[in-house]
């Protein structure tokens, strides 16, 4: 086990076994956005309540998803990088950034599109929309922490540290809508009941949600590979890799 | 499928700016993220490649980087 974790710290092999993940995931991630895609807009049937504008659910039920997940990932990296030093950790945990920042946004763009032929409004201090614009923030101050710092490891550790402290953000937009029910309704979900709609509806967004998180992590382990690259840019490894492709 | 014909699915009962403005910036920025990935690894490949074959010629030819600035450095003397 921890041989494995080892060699799963190490750029070299991290940087190999990448490479042969990567096509499944970027496929994967593809397929199912793409039946997702038709399936939720077209063929799924209209919601009996709000009619055709529920459909924006495919598109903003899988990015507020990924957005959360993505910064809990981002605070494990960042105490696997404080607590063993390990750089490949501080790498994803920088590289993911970026992508919950927009997937964040997403969530709130559209939701707050969603907003106005349902609830009338496009935005109310709501406390699940204001816990998610707070994660907003908090993702863009990861990223602008981390190009404070001229040294690098600084700019991790403070990184490493604003993320593991706003991660106690999560279950507050979790429980947001059942603490303080104001406008956002509580959850269609739960790991333990039924979904309340029809299949015909939920699967398209199950397909949905794994698309999102495969494409997810093909972003990530492409972007690492590319930051691997950049840190390493002087190892004899990484030169024998562009000698050999040249 | 959901709807009759295909301007009943543009216009999705009335929220077609709603659903298309939600979906359209969702795939988009989906998109730029991949697209953004993919050529940001190229880039820096391309980059890497290029270094090594600069030091290589540098290396290759006889006296390398040295020569070069000495002569300037001759010219400036003289």
């Amino acid at each position: 086990m921890w041989a494995f974790i080892h060699k799963l710290g190490s750029p070299k092999w991290f940087y190999a076994i990448s490479s042969r993940l990567l096509p499944w995931f970027w496929t994967t991630a593809v397929l199912l956005i793409g039946v997702g895609t038709v399936w939720g807009l077209a063929f799924a049937p209209a919601d009996y309540q709000q009619g055709n504008s529920y459909r924006i659910i495919y598109v903003h039920v899988p990015a507020a998803f990924l957005a959360q997940s993505i910064f809990v990932s981002m605070a494990v990296a960042g105490l696997i990088f404080m607590v063993w030093k390990i750089k490949i950790a501080d790498m994803a945990a920088a590289m993911m950034a970026p992508l919950g920042a927009a997937m964040t946004f997403v969530g709130l763009f559209s939701g707050a599109v969603w907003g106005v032929p349902t609830w009338g409004t496009w935005w109310m201090w709501d406390a699940r929309l204001t816990s998610m614009l707070i994660l907003f923030f908090l993702y863009i101050g990861v990223i602008a922490l981390r190009g404070a710092f001229s040294s690098r490891h600084s700019a991790s550790r403070a990184a490493s540290v604003l993320a593991m402290v706003g991660v106690i953000n999560i279950p507050i937009i979790k429980y947001s809508v059942d603490w303080w029910y104001t406008l956002h309704q509580p959850s269609s979900f739960s790991m333990t009941s039924r979904p309340s709609m029809p299949a015909d509806m939920w699967l398209p967004l199950l397909i949905m949600v794994l698309g999102f998180y495969c494409f997810f992590v093909a972003v990530t382990l492409m972007r690492m590979r590319s930051e691997i690259l950049r840190r390493e840019s002087n190892k004899r490894w990484v030169r024998e890799l562009a000698g050999e492709l040249s | 499928m959901a709807f009759e014909s295909f301007q009943d699915f543009i216009a999705m009962g009335g929220h077609a700016p709603y659903v298309w403005t939600a979906w359209a910036v969702t795939l988009a920025l989906l998109l730029v993220s991949g697209i953004h990935a993919r050529a940001e690894h190229r880039r820096l490949l391309r980059g890497l490649q290029r270094r090594m074959r600069r030091e290589q010629r540098l290396a290759g030819c006889p006296g390398g980087t040295t020569n070069h600035y000495q002569r300037g450095g001759n010219a400036n003397d003289t």
